[in-house]
Protein backbone atom coordinates (compact mmCIF):
# COMPACT_ATOMS: atom_id res chain seq x y z
CA UNK A 1 0.00 0.00 0.00
CA UNK A 2 1.34 3.38 -0.94
CA UNK A 3 1.45 6.02 1.66
CA UNK A 4 2.04 8.78 -0.81
CA UNK A 5 -1.54 9.12 -1.82
CA UNK A 6 -3.00 12.37 -0.79
CA UNK A 7 -5.37 12.14 2.07
CA UNK A 8 -8.92 12.35 0.94
CA UNK A 9 -10.71 15.53 1.73
CA UNK A 10 -12.80 14.79 4.77
CA UNK A 11 -16.44 14.57 3.89
CA UNK A 12 -18.56 16.90 5.95
CA UNK A 13 -20.58 14.88 8.35
CA UNK A 14 -24.25 14.84 7.57
CA UNK A 15 -24.91 13.39 10.96
CA UNK A 16 -26.87 15.98 12.88
CA UNK A 17 -26.65 14.07 16.12
CA UNK A 18 -24.53 15.47 18.87
CA UNK A 19 -20.90 14.60 18.63
CA UNK A 20 -19.49 12.62 21.47
CA UNK A 21 -15.89 12.80 22.57
CA UNK A 22 -15.89 9.44 24.35
CA UNK A 23 -16.20 6.03 22.87
CA UNK A 24 -19.13 4.81 20.94
CA UNK A 25 -19.08 1.09 20.54
CA UNK A 26 -19.62 -0.55 17.22
CA UNK A 27 -22.55 -2.85 16.99
CA UNK A 28 -24.28 -3.55 13.71
CA UNK A 29 -27.91 -2.72 13.11
CA UNK A 30 -28.96 -1.81 16.60
CA UNK A 31 -31.68 0.83 16.88
CA UNK A 32 -29.78 2.56 19.71
CA UNK A 33 -26.28 3.77 20.42
CA UNK A 34 -23.97 1.85 22.73
CA UNK A 35 -21.44 3.76 24.81
CA UNK A 36 -18.78 3.17 27.38
CA UNK A 37 -18.78 5.53 30.37
CA UNK A 38 -16.63 8.16 28.67
CA UNK A 39 -19.08 8.17 25.80
CA UNK A 40 -22.07 8.42 28.11
CA UNK A 41 -20.69 11.12 30.40
CA UNK A 42 -21.36 14.08 28.05
CA UNK A 43 -24.94 12.88 27.61
CA UNK A 44 -25.64 13.02 31.33
CA UNK A 45 -23.81 16.26 32.08
CA UNK A 46 -25.32 18.79 29.71
CA UNK A 47 -25.60 22.47 30.50
CA UNK A 48 -28.32 23.63 28.16
CA UNK A 49 -31.02 25.04 30.46
CA UNK A 50 -33.14 21.92 29.95
CA UNK A 51 -34.36 19.58 32.64
CA UNK A 52 -32.75 16.21 32.04
CA UNK A 53 -34.13 13.00 33.42
CA UNK A 54 -31.75 10.05 33.07
CA UNK A 55 -33.09 6.65 34.05
CA UNK A 56 -30.80 3.63 34.39
CA UNK A 57 -32.76 0.46 33.69
CA UNK A 58 -32.65 -2.99 32.13
CA UNK A 59 -35.23 -5.30 30.59
CA UNK A 60 -34.51 -7.88 33.31
CA UNK A 61 -35.18 -5.39 36.12
CA UNK A 62 -38.85 -5.74 37.11
CA UNK A 63 -39.16 -2.48 39.08
CA UNK A 64 -37.52 -0.68 36.16
CA UNK A 65 -40.09 -2.00 33.71
CA UNK A 66 -42.86 -1.06 36.08
CA UNK A 67 -41.78 2.58 36.26
CA UNK A 68 -40.85 3.01 32.58
CA UNK A 69 -44.37 4.12 31.55
CA UNK A 70 -44.24 6.84 34.22
CA UNK A 71 -41.00 8.14 32.76
CA UNK A 72 -42.44 8.06 29.27
CA UNK A 73 -45.49 9.91 30.49
CA UNK A 74 -43.37 12.53 32.28
CA UNK A 75 -41.30 12.97 29.14
CA UNK A 76 -44.45 13.63 27.17
CA UNK A 77 -46.25 15.83 29.69
CA UNK A 78 -43.25 18.01 30.48
CA UNK A 79 -41.83 18.35 26.99
CA UNK A 80 -43.23 21.88 26.97
CA UNK A 81 -41.16 22.63 30.05
CA UNK A 82 -38.02 21.73 28.14
CA UNK A 83 -37.63 18.31 29.72
CA UNK A 84 -35.50 15.68 28.03
CA UNK A 85 -35.59 12.04 28.94
CA UNK A 86 -32.76 9.59 28.42
CA UNK A 87 -33.16 5.88 29.12
CA UNK A 88 -29.81 4.19 29.72
CA UNK A 89 -30.09 0.42 29.39
CA UNK A 90 -27.73 -1.79 31.38
CA UNK A 91 -28.80 -4.94 29.61
CA UNK A 92 -26.04 -7.44 28.97
CA UNK A 93 -24.56 -6.80 25.49
CA UNK A 94 -25.21 -10.39 24.49
CA UNK A 95 -28.90 -9.75 25.20
CA UNK A 96 -29.19 -6.62 23.05
CA UNK A 97 -30.63 -8.46 20.10
CA UNK A 98 -32.61 -11.12 21.92
CA UNK A 99 -34.11 -8.97 24.69
CA UNK A 100 -33.58 -5.24 24.37
CA UNK A 101 -34.45 -4.78 20.69
CA UNK A 102 -37.69 -6.80 20.92
CA UNK A 103 -38.61 -4.93 24.10
CA UNK A 104 -38.15 -1.56 22.42
CA UNK A 105 -40.15 -2.69 19.41
CA UNK A 106 -42.96 -4.08 21.51
CA UNK A 107 -43.31 -1.06 23.76
CA UNK A 108 -42.60 1.55 21.12
CA UNK A 109 -40.76 3.81 23.57
CA UNK A 110 -40.83 7.49 22.64
CA UNK A 111 -37.80 8.43 24.69
CA UNK A 112 -34.20 8.27 23.59
CA UNK A 113 -32.64 4.94 24.53
CA UNK A 114 -28.92 4.27 24.73
CA UNK A 115 -27.05 1.32 26.16
CA UNK A 116 -24.09 1.50 28.52
CA UNK A 117 -21.55 -1.26 27.98
CA UNK A 118 -18.67 -0.73 30.38
CA UNK A 119 -17.50 -3.48 32.71
CA UNK A 120 -15.43 -1.16 34.90
CA UNK A 121 -18.38 -0.52 37.18
CA UNK A 122 -16.23 0.34 40.15
CA UNK A 123 -15.10 3.38 38.18
CA UNK A 124 -18.32 4.64 36.63
CA UNK A 125 -20.87 3.90 39.38
CA UNK A 126 -19.25 6.30 41.88
CA UNK A 127 -18.52 8.72 39.00
CA UNK A 128 -22.23 8.92 38.22
CA UNK A 129 -23.05 9.44 41.89
CA UNK A 130 -20.99 8.96 45.02
CA UNK A 131 -23.97 7.49 46.87
CA UNK A 132 -24.99 4.93 44.24
CA UNK A 133 -24.45 1.37 45.43
CA UNK A 134 -25.14 0.07 41.93
CA UNK A 135 -28.70 -1.17 42.41
CA UNK A 136 -31.24 -0.64 39.64
CA UNK A 137 -33.36 1.28 38.97
CA UNK A 138 -31.55 4.57 39.46
CA UNK A 139 -32.38 8.04 38.20
CA UNK A 140 -30.68 11.39 37.79
CA UNK A 141 -32.63 14.61 37.42
CA UNK A 142 -30.56 17.67 36.60
CA UNK A 143 -30.71 21.12 35.11
CA UNK A 144 -27.44 22.93 34.56
CA UNK A 145 -25.70 22.83 37.96
CA UNK A 146 -28.63 21.50 39.98
CA UNK A 147 -28.57 17.75 40.24
CA UNK A 148 -30.33 15.04 42.25
CA UNK A 149 -29.69 11.31 42.26
CA UNK A 150 -32.18 8.62 43.27
CA UNK A 151 -31.42 4.95 43.92
CA UNK A 152 -35.08 3.95 44.10
CA UNK A 153 -38.28 3.32 42.14
CA UNK A 154 -40.86 5.96 41.34
CA UNK A 155 -44.59 6.19 40.94
CA UNK A 156 -45.83 8.80 38.48
CA UNK A 157 -46.79 11.16 41.30
CA UNK A 158 -43.46 10.78 43.06
CA UNK A 159 -41.58 11.45 39.87
CA UNK A 160 -43.74 14.47 39.06
CA UNK A 161 -43.10 15.90 42.54
CA UNK A 162 -39.37 15.70 41.91
CA UNK A 163 -39.67 17.20 38.42
CA UNK A 164 -41.62 20.15 39.75
CA UNK A 165 -38.68 21.06 41.94
CA UNK A 166 -36.71 21.69 38.76
CA UNK A 167 -39.34 23.85 37.10
CA UNK A 168 -39.26 27.51 37.94
CA UNK B 1 -54.66 -12.77 67.93
CA UNK B 2 -55.63 -10.61 64.99
CA UNK B 3 -54.56 -7.50 66.86
CA UNK B 4 -51.26 -9.12 67.69
CA UNK B 5 -50.67 -10.04 64.06
CA UNK B 6 -51.47 -6.52 62.98
CA UNK B 7 -49.15 -5.16 65.62
CA UNK B 8 -46.33 -7.40 64.47
CA UNK B 9 -46.98 -6.44 60.85
CA UNK B 10 -46.85 -2.78 61.81
CA UNK B 11 -43.63 -3.29 63.71
CA UNK B 12 -42.06 -5.00 60.70
CA UNK B 13 -43.29 -2.19 58.46
CA UNK B 14 -41.87 0.50 60.72
CA UNK B 15 -38.67 -1.48 60.97
CA UNK B 16 -38.16 -1.82 57.21
CA UNK B 17 -39.11 1.79 56.54
CA UNK B 18 -36.56 2.93 59.07
CA UNK B 19 -33.89 0.77 57.46
CA UNK B 20 -34.73 1.98 53.98
CA UNK B 21 -34.57 5.59 55.06
CA UNK B 22 -31.22 5.04 56.72
CA UNK B 23 -29.01 3.59 54.03
CA UNK B 24 -26.43 2.91 56.69
CA UNK B 25 -25.47 -0.70 57.03
CA UNK B 26 -21.95 -1.81 57.81
CA UNK B 27 -18.76 -0.03 57.00
CA UNK B 28 -15.40 -1.73 56.85
CA UNK B 29 -14.26 -2.28 60.43
CA UNK B 30 -17.76 -2.79 61.84
CA UNK B 31 -18.73 -6.01 63.59
CA UNK B 32 -21.30 -7.94 61.57
CA UNK B 33 -24.25 -9.57 63.23
CA UNK B 34 -24.60 -13.31 63.38
CA UNK B 35 -27.94 -14.81 62.37
CA UNK B 36 -29.93 -17.98 62.43
CA UNK B 37 -31.43 -18.58 59.00
CA UNK B 38 -32.98 -21.58 57.32
CA UNK B 39 -30.84 -23.38 54.78
CA UNK B 40 -32.16 -25.19 51.70
CA UNK B 41 -31.82 -28.49 53.61
CA UNK B 42 -34.22 -27.24 56.30
CA UNK B 43 -31.51 -26.82 58.95
CA UNK B 44 -30.82 -23.53 60.65
CA UNK B 45 -27.39 -22.02 60.01
CA UNK B 46 -25.43 -19.47 62.04
CA UNK B 47 -21.91 -18.17 61.61
CA UNK B 48 -21.17 -19.43 65.13
CA UNK B 49 -21.76 -23.01 63.87
CA UNK B 50 -18.46 -22.77 62.02
CA UNK B 51 -16.10 -23.46 64.89
CA UNK B 52 -12.94 -23.56 62.77
CA UNK B 53 -13.68 -20.71 60.40
CA UNK B 54 -11.23 -17.82 60.23
CA UNK B 55 -13.88 -15.73 58.57
CA UNK B 56 -16.65 -15.79 56.00
CA UNK B 57 -17.54 -14.75 52.50
CA UNK B 58 -21.15 -13.66 53.01
CA UNK B 59 -22.90 -13.15 49.67
CA UNK B 60 -26.40 -11.76 49.28
CA UNK B 61 -27.62 -13.39 46.10
CA UNK B 62 -30.71 -14.88 44.51
CA UNK B 63 -32.09 -16.99 41.68
CA UNK B 64 -33.83 -14.28 39.73
CA UNK B 65 -31.22 -11.60 39.13
CA UNK B 66 -29.18 -11.96 35.92
CA UNK B 67 -26.15 -10.43 37.62
CA UNK B 68 -26.39 -12.94 40.44
CA UNK B 69 -26.81 -15.77 37.96
CA UNK B 70 -23.80 -14.52 35.99
CA UNK B 71 -21.74 -14.95 39.15
CA UNK B 72 -23.04 -18.35 40.29
CA UNK B 73 -20.12 -20.34 38.93
CA UNK B 74 -17.64 -17.88 40.38
CA UNK B 75 -19.36 -18.09 43.78
CA UNK B 76 -19.02 -21.88 43.69
CA UNK B 77 -15.33 -21.49 42.81
CA UNK B 78 -14.83 -19.11 45.73
CA UNK B 79 -16.25 -21.67 48.14
CA UNK B 80 -14.19 -24.50 46.67
CA UNK B 81 -11.05 -22.42 46.93
CA UNK B 82 -11.54 -20.87 50.35
CA UNK B 83 -13.81 -23.09 52.48
CA UNK B 84 -10.92 -25.40 53.32
CA UNK B 85 -8.70 -22.43 54.07
CA UNK B 86 -11.18 -21.21 56.67
CA UNK B 87 -13.29 -18.79 54.64
CA UNK B 88 -16.49 -20.57 53.58
CA UNK B 89 -19.11 -18.92 51.38
CA UNK B 90 -22.43 -18.23 53.11
CA UNK B 91 -25.09 -17.27 50.55
CA UNK B 92 -28.19 -15.42 51.74
CA UNK B 93 -31.28 -14.82 49.59
CA UNK B 94 -32.70 -11.45 50.72
CA UNK B 95 -35.69 -10.90 48.42
CA UNK B 96 -39.35 -10.84 49.41
CA UNK B 97 -40.60 -14.04 47.79
CA UNK B 98 -44.11 -12.64 47.40
CA UNK B 99 -42.60 -10.15 44.96
CA UNK B 100 -40.16 -12.67 43.49
CA UNK B 101 -41.76 -16.13 43.57
CA UNK B 102 -38.74 -17.39 41.64
CA UNK B 103 -36.74 -16.97 44.84
CA UNK B 104 -38.97 -19.14 47.03
CA UNK B 105 -37.37 -21.86 49.13
CA UNK B 106 -38.34 -24.59 46.64
CA UNK B 107 -36.80 -22.56 43.81
CA UNK B 108 -33.66 -21.96 45.87
CA UNK B 109 -33.41 -25.70 46.52
CA UNK B 110 -33.83 -26.47 42.83
CA UNK B 111 -31.24 -23.91 41.79
CA UNK B 112 -28.71 -25.09 44.38
CA UNK B 113 -29.18 -28.67 43.26
CA UNK B 114 -28.92 -27.86 39.57
CA UNK B 115 -25.75 -25.83 40.02
CA UNK B 116 -24.27 -28.04 42.73
CA UNK B 117 -23.90 -25.36 45.39
CA UNK B 118 -21.27 -26.45 47.89
CA UNK B 119 -22.27 -23.81 50.44
CA UNK B 120 -25.36 -22.96 52.47
CA UNK B 121 -28.01 -20.97 50.63
CA UNK B 122 -30.08 -19.30 53.32
CA UNK B 123 -33.44 -17.58 53.26
CA UNK B 124 -33.47 -14.16 54.94
CA UNK B 125 -36.94 -14.87 56.23
CA UNK B 126 -38.66 -11.69 57.31
CA UNK B 127 -35.85 -9.74 55.59
CA UNK B 128 -34.22 -8.81 58.88
CA UNK B 129 -30.57 -9.54 58.14
CA UNK B 130 -29.79 -7.79 54.86
CA UNK B 131 -30.80 -4.31 56.16
CA UNK B 132 -28.41 -4.70 59.09
CA UNK B 133 -25.58 -5.46 56.67
CA UNK B 134 -26.71 -2.65 54.41
CA UNK B 135 -26.97 -4.85 51.35
CA UNK B 136 -28.87 -3.08 48.58
CA UNK B 137 -28.61 -5.49 45.71
CA UNK B 138 -27.75 -8.95 44.50
CA UNK B 139 -25.00 -9.98 44.34
CA UNK B 140 -23.49 -8.03 47.24
CA UNK B 141 -20.50 -9.44 49.09
CA UNK B 142 -19.25 -8.98 52.66
CA UNK B 143 -15.95 -10.56 53.61
CA UNK B 144 -15.77 -11.00 57.37
CA UNK B 145 -12.79 -11.87 59.54
CA UNK B 146 -13.37 -13.62 62.82
CA UNK B 147 -11.71 -11.57 65.54
CA UNK B 148 -11.98 -11.43 69.32
CA UNK B 149 -14.51 -8.63 68.96
CA UNK B 150 -16.65 -10.65 66.57
CA UNK B 151 -16.90 -11.00 62.80
CA UNK B 152 -15.27 -7.85 61.49
CA UNK B 153 -16.23 -6.50 58.07
CA UNK B 154 -13.11 -6.39 55.91
CA UNK B 155 -14.49 -5.96 52.41
CA UNK B 156 -17.80 -4.85 50.88
CA UNK B 157 -18.76 -4.94 47.24
CA UNK B 158 -18.33 -6.91 44.05
CA UNK B 159 -16.78 -10.31 43.45
CA UNK B 160 -14.56 -9.04 40.64
CA UNK B 161 -14.40 -6.35 37.99
CA UNK B 162 -16.09 -8.04 35.05
CA UNK B 163 -19.67 -9.25 35.42
CA UNK B 164 -19.92 -10.10 31.74
CA UNK B 165 -17.04 -12.46 31.30
CA UNK B 166 -15.14 -14.35 33.98
CA UNK B 167 -12.22 -14.86 31.61
CA UNK B 168 -11.78 -11.10 31.13
CA UNK B 169 -11.51 -10.26 34.83
CA UNK B 170 -8.59 -8.04 35.79
CA UNK B 171 -9.06 -7.83 39.55
CA UNK B 172 -10.66 -10.51 41.72
CA UNK B 173 -11.59 -8.26 44.62
CA UNK B 174 -12.91 -10.96 46.96
CA UNK B 175 -9.98 -13.31 46.33
CA UNK B 176 -7.54 -10.46 46.90
CA UNK B 177 -9.26 -9.61 50.16
CA UNK B 178 -9.32 -13.19 51.48
CA UNK B 179 -5.75 -13.88 50.34
CA UNK B 180 -4.60 -10.77 52.19
CA UNK B 181 -6.44 -11.83 55.35
CA UNK B 182 -4.96 -15.34 55.15
CA UNK B 183 -1.50 -13.74 54.85
CA UNK B 184 -2.19 -11.39 57.75
CA UNK B 185 -1.97 -8.39 55.44
CA UNK B 186 -4.16 -5.38 54.84
CA UNK B 187 -6.98 -5.88 52.36
CA UNK B 188 -5.86 -3.92 49.27
CA UNK B 189 -9.31 -2.79 48.11
CA UNK B 190 -11.89 -2.61 50.88
CA UNK B 191 -14.91 -1.36 48.96
CA UNK B 192 -16.12 -1.60 45.37
CA UNK B 193 -19.32 -0.84 43.51
CA UNK B 194 -21.13 -2.98 40.99
CA UNK B 195 -24.47 -3.02 39.29
CA UNK B 196 -26.98 -5.44 40.72
CA UNK B 197 -30.69 -6.04 41.11
CA UNK B 198 -32.25 -4.04 43.92
CA UNK B 199 -33.34 -6.25 46.80
CA UNK B 200 -37.10 -6.75 46.49
CA UNK B 201 -39.06 -5.61 49.54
Amino acid sequence: MSCKKEAKTPVASTNTKETVSGNKKNYDNLPFEVYDYDGLAPLINKEDDKIHVVNFWATWCAPCIKELPYFEQIGDTYKKHNLELLLVSLDFPRKYESKLVPFLEKHDLKSTVVALDDVDQNRWIPAIDSTWSGALPATIIYKNGKRKFYERSFTYEELETEIKEFIN
Amino acid sequence: MKTLKLFVALLVLVGTTAFTADKGGYKVGDIATDFELENIDGKMVSLSDYKDAKGFIVIFTCNTCPYAVAYEDRIIELDKKYADKGYPVIAIMPNNTDVKPGDKMEAMQARAKAKGFTFPYLMDKGQKIYPQYGATKTPHVYVLERTKRGNEVKYIGAIDDNYQDASMVNTKYVEEAVDALLDGKEVPTTETRAVGCSIKV
